[in-house]
């Protein structure tokens, strides 16, 4: 039994089938540029004309950064309720992007049965534990110690389950965010500088409050707390904590409870920005490239992680993306962080993988 | 276990084949009509409202006149959650059961049931969307595309553009921006704007929005800010059209120069935007409100008799009108079909007949009590459309009004486009069956 | 009592080491074949196979795929949908560029392609493992997608966007596009299923399987046995790929018949299909069956076999109830046997041989 977490990478370029796959990209990658290289000249286009426009009109960069820069806090939401769980019980938890809806369908369809809002959001958060406990009984406990892929699997029976009861209770049509109840600001400041105007959305910086407000918590719970303690001892080692006398049942209420209270507020946010439908569920998808760059395990990367896609991705759509036709958007995450992933294969703030034989 | 596999297997086949042998009770004075309907799934917001508009028309007429000419029509819902898997099952099942007409109700339905229709000879009766060639009625004969095409609605819309500027000389130099979900459904406006874009010398900016990033359109809005199209033209689709909206207030566009096509003109997709969304516009080619005897008729014997599901609030709702509206169609072409044949109870072979006569004239609607709600619809042999018109819609912060005259598509410009892609499809799509249906006298 | 194996007696290794050593399994696969060729055509009305039968054989076929490259090499994707998709497309254009070449033989070279691009995107699984890679192969998936919508090429500039199945026929019968009855597009499905099954029944017992399975439990300690690491992993994604590749081609040229396929190839397939592969079994292959029976038939037959029993249930209604029955199944058959269906079935045949009398 020996260590070898410091086992040196192989050298990858000493295999020929690596050398194929990398001159298959080469290749293809030329194809494009050379289709494109036209009298206007490609490689102008990629490499220079982004930057002109990003000097000529600095609004419009410090706009897309803004953008990049909430979108990303929004998937860091989501990516944190899939974080939270899979620390404490190592559940890669696929149901993630229905709780949101769940949850903000939830809130939407109270209110509209005439609960005030604030109350609505109780009742909400009540629903949530509901679900949290439910789901520990019926599904967790009876899995205990099966391998990660079978309770990922498990996670998706729930949003079968989810889906089908959320519409049968609440019905199908999209629902309006009640903002205004829940005291969130609307409109928008209009900032003008750089020879332009740059547009912050009041519920944008809301959002970007919220959500650091809720981290810094969730942070300080974690460390100070008895619970938080105990949710981290059960992250690293759910024998030995169990040997100390941890219920990990418990914990485990408390971790689905905790992801639950964060698919509300991210409902809410998503819901603010367009509707409360089951189409929301397509944008939880978007957390998963933030995840695989910050690591399954931590808080940071989610965070981190999310910023750099969120960044990342609209700069890429916005500058480059008319260049092959716009709605790049859809890969571009995907592959910034694959190509972290490369170098740091357990994400960037991930446990490091040590593997032993 | 061998065995009880077997009889596993047995049983279960048994008990498909009695799904599917169960046909419509005691056929002798009904028609069976399959309807596609996706009350659930991403798109159920405005398939709610389709649904509810169509199966209510279809129960007043059962309620209030006993049918159509005393023929009932069965009207049977398959939920597809608009899913292309689940339709393809939806139309197997349509087919077993002897449907007179068959509503997909999706782009990707329609192009995946029109081939097996041609075989199976079922007329497909797609709304407004669908494949925008199948309005050639030569090569087509059992789809139907009435009253209109994407294409005519874009070219439309270049003609609102023009109205608003003064003439169609005005467009030159212009900016017009075509925000589209990122799918054939989408992109179906592209190849008509195209050429009108070049003919009249404005430009075509594209901004695709894929289908995961419908709620996300962040970076889009911002190449939008880049450009300054002068007007956008939104064929989007679900959850696509309420961000637009939003998004379009947030980054100061100017909204009145927001059109969408008819399927972004759910009260819903406006009603996200809040009192900014005021001057939203849509084309549209059914008038919503519930000022039409018509819809006063589906309250009365309907609604308020406590035979359907629908709030009293949302009847009257642009896209719940347009059900009715596809309704009527459907009803229409079973009465045609009637005339034409003498028969009572129509198959689908009648049906086909009935629907390529349709005549739907102005005095008909006023008939049925739908004066000033559509425009009157002629389908012709060659012409399964009808290229009607159609009118811009303006969201008034409440409702859907009228705003403009309505107006007739670029006929000159579709027509051609339409004819050619025609080909197209048939010629790539080896031993596409030559059409052999005799023409009706138009009545 | 009748699922004995008393009396027969191996007398070479080569005999002791088949697939099925038991003569009643061997019979059994022979009834399961000829109901499937034979009884099914003859009992199922048109609706039963175009609406199941076809479609479980589809799926199937790529539950298959990913099997060998999850279940038996451990490598998790969530590609599969996209490798699909290349082999429809693969095939579409072949199809169109060379008219007079059969068919069958089209949709099976159309694998090859949706393998290089396998091999292509499984390149990364040298550096990562386990969910990151799960992630990475997201990337072939949208990417793929995207290019499905945007290289007009590929779809042969149609207006619609759409892949329109052309009419081929094989000995005067119509095989694909709308002239083909179902029986027909049946055969050719079943065909290519038993043949590949086959395929990749002698593959996994083989050498090549074997190196996969040792990849799969320990990837270290396979390096160190001398098995190359970079080579088994990419011959698992071509191979994996090459099934999802034919899949995907018989998926549209015999199920769909054409219509908008990049509407087709989703993320939410993809999952689907690693659904089919865990609940099914993960490194059995007639685990793959049973899971696509699970999954994709399943609310099929809850859809339309509900009603005909005189479940009063219909429209959204019954769409509800059928995802949450089909939601608690999951879990339910998770919790009472994780190891997928084909434990259960092994469960079965093991409580089989010692029945009436158990010891």
């Amino acid at each position: 039994m020996s260590d070898i977490a410091t086992r040196p990478a192989p050298n990858l370029l000493a295999n020929g089938w690596v050398k194929a796959g990398l001159i298959l990209v080469a290749v293809v990658v030329l194809a494009i540029v050379g289709a494109k290289l036209d009298g206007s000249g490609t490689l102008y286009a990629v490499l220079i004309d982004p930057f002109q426009q990003m000097v000529t009109a600095p609004d419009l960069l410090v706009q897309t950064i803004w953008e990049g820069l909430v979108s990303g806090v929004l998937y860091a939401l989501i990516a944190l309720g899939f974080v939270l769980i899979f620390k404490a019980s190592g559940v890669f938890n696929f149901a993630q992007g229905i709780m949101v809806v769940f949850a903000a369908l939830t809130l939407v369809g109270l209110h509209e049965k005439g609960v005030p809002a604030f109350l609505a959001v109780i009742l909400t958060l009540g629903v949530m534990f509901v679900l949290a406990v439910t789901i520990e009984r019926v599904v967790l406990r009876p899995l205990v110690n099966q391998p990660d892929i079978i309770l990922f699997m498990a996670t998706f029976g729930i949003t079968y389950f989810l889906i089908g009861f959320g519409e049968a209770v609440f019905g199908g049509s999209p629902k309006q965010m009640i903002t205004e109840q829940l005291y969130l600001p609307k409109g928008a400041i209009d900032a003008k500088i750089l020879g332009g105007f740059v547009s912050f959305q009041k519920i944008d910086i809301a959002a970007a409050i919220i959500a650091s407000i809720m981290i810094a918590a969730l942070a300080l719970f974690f460390q100070y707390t008895r619970i938080g303690r105990a949710l981290r001892a059960v992250a690293d080692s759910h024998k030995a904590a169990l040997s100390v006398g941890i219920s990990l049942n418990q914990i485990w209420v408390i971790v689905w409870f905790t992801a639950g209270i964060v698919a509300l507020i991210t409902g809410i946010m998503w819901g603010a920005r367009s509707d409360v439908s089951f189409a929301l569920e397509i944008v939880a998808l978007k957390a998963l490239p933030v995840l695989i760059l910050g690591g399954f395990t931590s808080i940071p990367g989610a965070i981190v992680g999310g910023l750099i896609i969120g960044i990342g991705e609209k700069l890429g759509e916005f500058y480059w993306g008319p260049l092959i036709g716009g709605g790049i958007e859809s890969w571009l995450a995907y592959f910034i962080a694959l190509g972290f992933l490369l170098f740091r294969p357990q994400g960037l703030f991930g446990d490091k993988i040590i593997e032993r034989i | 276990m061998k065995k009880t596999n077997l009889m596993k297997g047995a049983a279960l086949g048994a008990l498909l084949a009695a799904g599917a042998a169960v046909a419509p009770a005691s056929a002798q004075d009904s028609v069976y009509f399959a309807n596609n309907a996706y009350r659930t799934g991403p798109f159920s917001g405005s398939g709610i409202p389709i649904g509810d508009g169509m199966r209510d028309y279809i129960t007043m007429i059962n309620e209030r006149d006993g049918g159509v000419n005393g023929v009932k029509v069965v009207y049977e819902e398959c939920e597809t959650g608009y899913d292309t898997k689940k339709s393809i099952e939806c139309y197997e099942q349509a087919k077993s059961k002897n449907t007179i007409v068959y509503s997909p109700w999706s782009t990707g339905a329609t192009l995946a049931a029109i081939p097996r229709a041609h075989i199976d000879k079922i007329p497909i009766l797609s709304m407004a969307y669908g494949l925008s060639a199948s309005a050639d009625g030569t090569n087509f004969p059992w789809v139907f595309i009435p009253p209109m095409t994407y294409w005519d609605g874009a070219s439309i819309m270049v003609r609102h553009m023009a109205a608003e500027l003064g003439g169609m000389d005005k467009l030159k130099g212009k900016k017009l921006g075509l925000i589209h979900l990122d799918a054939p459904f989408g992109k179906e406006p592209i190849p008509v704007l195209e050429n009108l874009a070049k003919k009249y010398g404005f430009e075509l900016k594209l901004y695709p929005v894929a289908a995961a990033d419908m709620q996300n359109q962040g970076s889009l809005w911002l190449s939008i800010r880049r450009d300054r199209p002068d007007y956008l033209y939104n064929q989007g689709w679900g959850a696509m059209n309420p961000t637009a909206v939003k998004e379009a207030i947030k980054n100061n566009f100017p909204i009145n120069k927001l059109v969408g096509v008819w399927w972004a003109g759910g009260d819903d997709d406006a009603r996200a935007g809040g009192a900014e969304a005021k001057g939203y516009k849509s084309l549209n080619f059914n008038a919503a409100g519930q000022n039409f005897p018509v819809v006063q008729d589906i309250l009365k014997y309907v609604v308020e008799k406590g035979k359907s599901t629908t709030p009293k609030e949302k009847v009257g709702e642009n896209l719940y009108n347009r059900g009715v509206y596809n309704s009527m169609l459907v009803v229409e072409a079973i009465r045609n079909a009637q005339k034409l044949t003498g028969k009572k109870v129509v198959n689908a072979e009648d049906m086909r007949r009935g629907l390529e006569s349709l005549n739907v004239s102005e005095a008909r609607l006023k008939e049925i009590g739908m004066g000033g709600f559509a425009t009157p619809t002629t389908i012709s042999c060659t012409d399964h459309s009808g290229h009607s018109k159609a009118y811009v819609a303006e969201w008034d912060g409440t409702k859907w009004t009228q705003k403009g005259d309505w107006l007739e598509p670029l006929k000159d410009e579709v027509r051609p486009l339409i004819e050619a892609n025609a080909k197209d499809y048939v010629e790539k799509a080896t031993g596409w069956p030559k059409r052999t249906e005799p023409c009706e006298k138009s009545s | 009592m009748f699922y004995r194996e008393a009396g027969q007696y191996k007398t070479t290794y080569a005999a002791d080491m088949a697939v099925f050593p038991i003569r009643q399994d061997r019979i059994g696969l022979a009834v399961i074949l000829a109901i499937a060729f034979i009884g099914i055509p003859l009992i199922g009305n048109d609706f039963f196979i175009a609406t199941v039968m076809i479609p479980f054989l589809v799926f199937s076929m790529a539950a298959i795929g990913l099997n060998i490259l999850t279940g038996y090499t451990g490598l998790i994707s969530l590609g599969t949908a996209a490798f699909m998709g290349v082999g429809a497309y693969s095939c579409y254009k072949l199809t169109t560029l060379f008219p007079g070449v059969n068919i069958i033989v089209l949709m099976l070279v159309s694998g090859l392609f949706s393998a290089a691009i396998g091999v292509l995107f499984g390149l990364p699984s040298l550096r990562i493992k386990g969910f990151y890679l799960a992630v990475a192969t997201l990337a072939a998936q949208f990417f793929l997608q995207w290019c499905f919508v945007r290289v007009p090429w590929l779809f042969n500039y149609n207006a619609s966007g759409a892949i329109e199945v052309p009419q081929r026929d094989l000995f005067g019968i119509a095989v694909t596009g709308p002239a083909a009855l179902p029986e027909t597009r049946y055969f050719v499905c079943l065909g290519l299923v038993v043949v590949l099954t086959w395929f990749a029944s002698n593959l996994v017992h083989g050498r090549l399987g074997r190196s996969w399975m040792a990849v799969r439990d320990m990837d270290i300690a396979a390096e160190l046995m001398g098995i190359k690491l970079l080579n088994t992993k990419l011959i698992a994604f071509a191979v994996s790929s090459y099934f999802a590749g034919v899949a995907g081609a018989m998926m549209i040229f015999l199920w769909y018949g054409g219509g908008e396929a990049n509407d087709v190839f989703t993320i939410r397939l993809s999952f689907n299909i690693l659904f089919m592969v865990i609940i099914g079994g993960l490194g059995s292959l007639i685990g793959s069956f049973f899971g696509a029976a699970f999954i994709a038939s399943l609310p099929t037959i809850l859809k339309f076999g509900l009603p005909a029993l005189g479940v009063p249930l219909s429209g959204a209604a019954a769409e509800h109830v059928t995802f949450m029955l089909v939601g608690a199944l999951i879990i339910i058959f998770l919790i009472v046997e994780p190891h997928g269906l084909a434990r259960l079935w092994q469960i079965g045949k093991q409580k089989l041989r010692t029945w009436p009398f158990p010891y």
